[in-house]
Parts: C-alpha cells; sequence; structure tokens
C-alpha cells in the first residue's frame, strides 16, 4: 500500500480532480437514488377500486337543462342506456374517483353536535354516488354493511338545505382519525355549516384513496355519501374484463342515443387516468435515470482517461518492475488499488456532500431526510464502477513486456 | 501568430481523437442539458409585458369574518363581486379591470358540426387596452357596452378561423349555449407566458378563445371557472346569485403611472378597508397588499418546485462536466510536456505557450458547444412533448442560442487556466533530458 500513496503524491493535482469528481457524482448520484425511490414508492399504491373494469365519461347538456328536476330525469335516462349495454355490469354517477383530480369536495366533520373546531377533523375529502356505487366502484368493505336501497337521498352539501343521508361508508384512516382506537360501526357524524346535521356509520373500508394524494388531504381521509343525483357528476361504468376497450368506443353513441344536444368529454379508461395522474412522477424518475446514467458515463470516461495517461506515463517503470520479478497479476493488483484508494477518497468526500445536498434540498423543496441505506449503494456502484473503468487500462499496463525496461525512452 | 496556434492546436486534437472526443462529449453533455433547463426556467419567469408590468398591479384586501383570523396572514387572493366593482368604479388608476374565468358552451353556426367547449373571460371593458392586446379585426368593447350589458363578444383568431374564417368573424352572431352574441373583435395571436392576470388557472395556461362583458356573462349565468373561497354560512352560490356571496372569485388588476399614484393607491386600499369595516362589511382590521406584475408572479411561486429542482440538478450536472475537463486536459497538457518543453528550449515565452494551450481549449470548447445545442434541442424537443401546461413555450430563441455557444466558450477556456498554467510551468531543461 505504501509505494501506491507516495506514488499518488507525485500528481497531487489530478488526484484532488479525480477525486472532486466522484464526489460530486456520488452527492448526486445518491440523492437522485433517493428521489427515484421515494416516487417509485409514491407510485405503488393500491386505489381501493377495480382500475381495470372502469369506464368513465363527463357529459353536459346545452340545452335547457338547468333545473335540477330536467337534470335528474335525463341522468336516469342516460344511466339505463349506459346499463343496457353490453359487457356492462353497472353504471353509477359520482362526483369524483380515487386519483381522478377533478370534482374532488372538501369538509369538515364534528364528532358532536354544534361542530367546535377542536371536536373536528377538517380537510376529508367526500365522495357522493348513485345507486351501487360500491359494488360499481369495486369498493371492499372491511366491517359494515353497504348502503340499503331507501338511503340513497336527494343531496348536494353545497347548495339546498336537505338533510344528508342517514348512512355513509368512512376509510379506515378517517374512521382512527375521528375515533382512535374505537369501533367506528353506528358512529354519530355530524355535518354542515354548524354541525347541524347528523348521519351515522353503516361501513367501513381499509383502502379508498382520495381523488389527489397530497399534504393537506393526505392520502385516504374520506367518506362515502348514498344520493340520487350528482350535479356535473361522472358517469362511472363497470365492464365485464374483457368488454372495456368496447364499451370505451361505443359509450359517446350510447349517449348521443338519448339525447344530442350535448357535450361529451370523453370517455376514458379509468386505468389510464391513474396512469396518467402518476405521469409527473414517471417523467422526473427517467429525467433522473438519464441524468445518473451520463454522470456515472462521465466519471468511467474521466478515469478512464486518467489511467490510461499514468500508464502511458509509467510504461518505463512497469517493464522495471516487471524485470526484477513482479508478475502481471501484480502490475493489474497494483493500478486496481490505486484506483480503490482514489474512489475511496471521492466516496468519503462525496458522503458528506450528500447529506448537505440533502439538507440543501429539505431546506427549499420539501424533500424528506435521505435515509442511510443510500449511502452505501451510492458508493458500492462507484466501486464497481472505478474498477470496471481502470480494468482496460490496467490490463495494458500488465501486458508490458519486462523488456521495455532495457530500451531508453 | 494566433493562426499558427490554431493550426498546432487542431494537429493536437487530431493526433489524440479518443481523448478529445471525450472532452468534447463531457463539455457537451453538460452545456446540453443545463441549457435545457435554463431554458425552460428562463421561459417560465419571463416578463409577460416587458413594457408595460412595472405599471401594472394586483391589490389584495381582506374581507373575510374573524373566524380563523390571524393577525398578519396574507389575505385572499381574489375579489367577490362588490368589492371587486366598488374598486373598479373608485376609477382611482388610469386603467383597472375587473375579472373571473369561465367556460362556455360554443355551437357552431354551420348546425350540423357538434358543439364544444372554450376558455372563457368575463371582463369589463378595459382588459384589451390595459394588455396591450393586439387586434387583427375589430375592437374590444367600452365601458358604456359594460354597463348597459351589450350582447358582444371578442374571440381569438383560432376560434374565429374555425367557426367562419378570421377575415368575416367581425359582425356574425355567436352562440354561447342558449344565448347570442355578436363578435366585434378578433385577437391576434396573443399567449402572455405566464398566464399572469389568472394563475388560479394554473400560471401557464393558455389564453382564451372568448372574451364577454363581465356584467353581461354574470347576468346570463354563463359559468365560471377557477377558484372560489367562501366564508360565512353562505356556503356557494348558485349562478343566479354570484353578486351577493361572500365569495372571492374575481381578478382585479389596476394600472398606476407614477410612484405617486402607487403610494396614494396603497393609502386608499387601507381607507377602503376601513370605509367597509365601518359599513359593516369587513370585520377584519385593514390588511392590504399592492403587488406589482411580477412581485405579483413572484408571490404566487408560478416557477413549479420540480423545475427549480431540475435546474439545479443540471448545474450540478454541470459542475462534474467543468471538473471532468479540468482532469481530462490537465492530462491532455501534461502528456504534451515533452512537445512542450521543446517549444520553451527553442525560445518560446510562457505566455505564448499558455496562449497555445488556451486555443486548442477554446477549439474544444467550441465543439462542445455545438454538440450541447444539438443536445438542448433533442432536450427541449422531449419537453415539448411532456403533457404539462408550459410544454409549448419550451423553445430556444436567438439570444439563448447565442449564450449557450458563449456559455460552452467561456466554461471550458476557465476549465482551461489551470491546466495550461501548470503546463506552461514545465522546465524545459528536465523534459529534454528525459527524452
Amino acid at each position: 500500500m505504501h509505494p501506491i500513496l507516495s506514488a499518488l503524491k507525485h500528481h497531487k493535482t489530478v488526484v484532488i480532480l479525480v477525486v472532486l469528481e466522484i464526489a460530486l457524482t456520488c452527492a448526486i448520484v445518491s440523492n437522485a437514488l433517493f428521489i427515484i425511490g421515494s416516487h417509485l414508492a409514491d407510485m405503488r399504491v393500491h386505489t381501493g377500486v377495480a382500475d381495470n373494469e372502469l369506464v368513465w365519461a363527463t357529459s353536459s347538456g346545452i340545452g335547457d337543462t338547468t333545473t335540477p328536476g330536467r337534470q335528474a330525469s335525463r341522468a336516469a335516462a342516460d344511466l339505463a342506456a349506459l346499463r343496457s349495454m353490453p359487457g356492462v355490469r353497472s353504471a353509477v354517477i359520482t362526483n369524483s374517483l380515487p386519483l381522478g383530480i377533478t370534482g374532488s369536495w372538501g369538509t369538515c366533520l364534528a364528532r358532536k353536535a354544534g361542530g367546535e373546531k377542536p371536536d373536528s377533523v377538517c380537510t376529508v375529502v367526500m365522495y357522493a354516488g348513485t345507486s351501487g356505487v360500491v359494488n360499481t366502484l369495486g369498493i371492499k368493505l372491511s366491517q359494515g354493511r353497504d348502503f340499503l336501497p331507501q338511503e340513497y337521498q336527494d343531496y348536494d352539501p353545497f347548495h339546498g338545505d336537505q338533510p344528508p343521508p342517514p348512512s355513509v361508508i368512512v376509510t379506515r384512516s378517517l374512521a382512527e382519525k375521528m375515533w382512535p382506537g374505537e369501533n367506528p360501526l353506528g358512529k354519530a357524524i355530524f355535518l354542515g355549516d354548524k354541525g347541524s346535521d347528523v348521519t351515522h356509520v353503516a361501513g367501513v373500508t381499509d383502502h379508498l384513496l382520495n381523488p389527489s394524494i397530497n399534504k393537506y388531504n393526505g392520502a385516504d381521509l374520506n367518506l362515502l355519501l348514498p344520493v340520487t343525483s350528482v350535479a356535473g357528476g361522472k358517469y362511472v361504468l363497470r365492464t365485464e374484463p374483457g368488454a372495456r376497450d368496447v364499451t370505451l368506443r361505443d359509450l359517446p353513441k350510447v349517449l348521443d342515443g338519448v339525447d344530442d344536444q350535448r357535450i361529451i368529454t370523453g370517455s376514458h379508461s379509468y386505468a389510464d387516468t391513474v396512469s396518467e395522474y402518476f405521469h409527473d412522477d414517471r417523467a422526473l424518475i427517467w429525467l433522473l435515470l438519464v441524468v445518473i446514467g451520463c454522470l456515472l458515463a462521465l466519471t468511467a470516461l474521466g478515469v478512464v482517461g486518467l489511467s490510461s495517461f499514468w500508464v502511458q506515463q509509467r510504461t518505463h517503470q512497469i517493464g522495471i518492475r516487471r524485470a526484477i520479478g513482479a508478475t502481471r497479476g501484480d502490475i493489474l493488483r497494483y493500478f486496481q488499488v490505486e484506483n480503490f484508494l482514489i474512489v475511496s477518497g471521492g466516496v468519503a468526500l462525496g458522503l458528506l456532500l450528500a447529506v448537505a445536498l440533502n439538507l440543501l434540498l429539505m431546506k427549499h423543496y420539501e424533500l424528506p431526510q435521505l435515509p442511510l441505506y443510500y449511502l452505501p449503494i451510492a458508493a458500492l456502484v462507484l466501486w464497481l464502477l472505478g474498477q470496471l473503468a481502470v480494468l482496460g487500462p490496467a490490463l495494458r499496463a500488465a501486458a508490458v513486456p519486462p523488456v521495455v525496461a532495457t530500451r531508453s525512452v | 501568430m494566433f493562426g499558427y496556434y490554431f493550426d498546432l492546436a487542431l494537429r493536437s486534437l487530431k493526433r489524440n481523437k479518443v481523448l478529445t472526443a471525450l472532452m468534447v462529449l463531457a463539455i457537451g453533455l453538460g452545456i446540453g442539458a443545463s441549457m435545457t433547463m435554463i431554458t425552460v426556467l428562463h421561459v417560465m419567469t419571463a416578463d409577460p409585458l416587458p413594457d408595460k408590468s412595472v405599471r401594472l398591479f394586483y391589490p389584495q384586501i381582506d374581507p373575510q369574518d374573524m373566524e380563523g383570523y390571524t393577525p398578519g396572514k396574507d389575505p385572499m387572493d381574489q375579489f367577490s363581486w362588490t368589492d371587486a366593482m366598488n374598486l373598479l368604479h373608485a376609477r382611482k388608476g388610469s386603467h383597472q379591470v375587473a375579472m373571473t374565468g369561465g367556460r362556455v358552451t360554443v355551437r357552431p353556426p354551420q348546425g350540423e358540426s357538434r358543439a364544444f367547449f372554450a376558455d372563457a373571460r368575463y371582463t369589463s371593458s378595459d382588459f384589451f387596452s390595459m394588455f396591450d392586446v393586439p387586434f387583427l379585426y375589430g375592437s374590444g368593447w367600452t365601458a358604456d357596452d359594460d354597463d348597459r350589458q351589450a350582447r358582444a363578444a371578442v374571440i381569438s383568431r383560432a376560434l374565429a378561423d374555425k367557426l367562419y374564417g378570421a377575415d368575416h368573424a367581425v359582425g356574425q352572431s355567436l352562440r354561447l349555449g342558449k344565448d347570442v352574441f355578436r363578435v366585434i373583435g378578433v385577437i391576434d395571436r396573443w399567449n402572455p407566458v405566464p398566464h399572469f392576470y389568472d394563475l388560479t388557472q394554473g400560471s401557464y395556461h393558455n389564453t382564451e378563445d372568448v372574451f364577454l362583458p363581465l356584467e353581461t356573462a354574470i347576468a346570463l349565468g354563463q359559468g365560471t371557472a377557477g377558484n372560489m373561497n367562501c366564508w360565512g354560512s353562505g356556503g356557494f352560490p348558485t349562478p343566479g346569485n354570484m353578486k351577493n356571496a361572500s365569495c372571492a372569485w374575481m381578478q382585479f388588476w389596476v394600472q398606476l403611472d407614477t410612484p405617486a399614484l402607487v403610494q396614494a393607491y396603497r393609502e386608499y386600499l387601507v381607507h377602503y378597508s376601513e370605509q367597509q369595516k365601518i359599513l359593516g362589511r369587513f370585520q377584519r382590521p385593514p390588511n392590504t397588499r399592492l403587488y406589482d406584475l411580477m412581485g405579483w408572479l413572484d408571490y404566487n411561486h408560478v416557477v413549479p418546485g420540480s423545475v427549480q429542482l431540475q435546474a439545479l440538478l443540471a448545474l450540478g450536472f454541470m459542475l462534474v462536466c467543468l471538473v471532468n475537463t479540468v482532469a481530462l486536459l490537465l492530462v491532455k497538457f501534461l502528456r504534451r510536456s515533452s512537445e512542450l518543453g521543446v517549444r520553451r528550449a527553442m525560445g518560446a515565452s510562457k505566455q505564448s505557450i499558455f496562449a497555445q494551450l488556451l486555443v486548442e481549449a477554446s477549439l474544444i470548447g467550441f465543439a462542445g458547444g455545438v454538440a450541447g445545442l444539438l443536445l438542448a434541442f433533442f432536450g427541449l424537443w422531449i419537453v415539448r412533448h411532456q403533457p404539462v401546461q408550459y410544454a409549448s413555450h419550451a423553445h430556444l430563441d436567438a439570444a439563448m442560442l447565442g449564450t449557450t455557444l458563449v456559455l460552452a466558450m467561456c466554461a471550458t477556456v476557465l476549465a482551461a487556466i489551470f491546466p495550461a498554467w501548470r503546463a506552461c510551468r514545465v522546465q524545459p531543461a528536465r523534459v529534454l533530458k528525459i527524452q
């Protein structure tokens, strides 16, 4: 080890530059890997509904459908037509869908009548669906029961003053937040401005994601209300497993058959909706992968260039070492150990930089703290890369014949 | 002299093609990645109205009740109908405009083609003169049209082309849902980036296709679009009672031409808040703001964090590329110690060797810059194919093109200074002796 170190001392500047490059690469790569990891974790979610069997569309009338009565009768006609399509199991109207972004309603729920602030849970998302919503979406209840037919009522939380439906289905997270450790079935929830309207929990589901995941509303703090109609809602169809694409194609025609004075804003496969929701995450992951790839390639090229230079510069010395008894393996190992030392220096500095960079990112971009296990991963990647990069020049060095020692250059 | 160095540099670069290609590639990658991100950032932070932005202001007032009141907290971003109309009719600026976003159902005149949705803006009359909107045909409406709820409409060139052909759109009737309007103007291509006058629709939203007089659109119950914040116990309004609701859903801009007017307007906002409190409409103590256009964009953080993060990433990447270039140049120059030693022994000064090496480096820099430009074009092409609102604006303009080349050359020459300085310190005697 000692002769390698003293040889490196003769090339301080070059060594420092390479160490610096490896350190920067290490810092960026470990943070990039971490960002990729956290986005991948975000994307591995379970929506809580039957992703691959749902199709949805929105439609709005252009004629005189402004009165609630006319809207309701047209929605009923539309639903009947949609249900009669071949391959469609059921159809409902909802205000929003998990990860569907649009149509989201937020509210505060109170545990007691009167709705004092400390007794309320806020930023809760409300889903509203028409008859058969639980089975159509494929929501799995872990406790309690589905809505009864008479529980679907005319209710709009933003207009009018009808009382809410008598029953709701809540997610496990909401139940835990409202009544920690207690059995939520049958518990009362108070809605409305003054917390004056009461409803009761009929069922609990373990999974049902919000229309969008963010830090204000969390991932799955929501409840489902049984209603008879939703103004400006989405038609959601559950299809037979193979019938989704045909349904997608025929849906606009079927709706036009009921009334062609309308605008249908597309019919969407719900699986695509979920995939679109994560588009930004996927784009960022690809970007980071490209950057990591380029950085590693660049660093490897730098190491190759440097090692080639040193091999060329030391040809004479290598010849002398070979002449006085060093084997090819000895020469090969010399360059490998040298490279290992340089990369280790870079990694040591790089880990410090990685933590510093992470602190900077945490401060400005609300990233979480870098888990420490990303650091050895980045270090291992760089060690491997260094050894691979040095292999070519080192093999060339090992191939230097001892006779070189006898030649004057 | 320069010609000679140039020739020497070319020869030296040709001699070691792999190392040269490596360096060009390294600089190209760094420049390409950073220019892509800097261009995106440049587009996203651009001044949408460079001639006028310092004179356009967005006020804020605090009309909410005492529920959830924290002193010093920023007031709401938008206005209720009553407040927007009060500020509009006070006429304290040389121009002022109250507006909201909307969505209309356009029914094509031919009858057979399908109706479709279009983004709309319901605004008072000063919008067009205040924001220097270019008209292809016709003009906007007057304050008088606004007051008597005229059925007038201004449409975009794209919509005019689609419906009637832009040349004879003025004077045609435009059916929006159940209502009929008369087209009085066609706007030429106008797409300010960011969509500064209403950021609630997304900061990089495209310009609307239909513009209607505010009073007319609200009176007819044409659908509004955008954010709405309500307070008190009224809940959300129906389209019929938007005017009375305690909800903030409108944007308001005022043009103030001198610093004295700006100061006067600040005082007016406080005075207005006090007056409304006496009238019992407001409950909180006066809490007002007045931002100029760029300040308003800044306050609203129009540039997404992810874009800033990517720019930071690109700069880090550039830094690694530069360190890599310094190391490779150092290796390249030191390799030529013997050649440089001979030149020194033959009488070349340190300065001339230094200059020779820098010429060689700038040649590499230029090649790297060209490679970087190609990569940046490719990178921006990818950005344009992303489904994000700012995608269509990601173009490299002439200024950025020049900047790229200059940046690449400067970066490389800077990176070459240290290696060149090291290389020209070579002692001729020592090098010659080894030979």
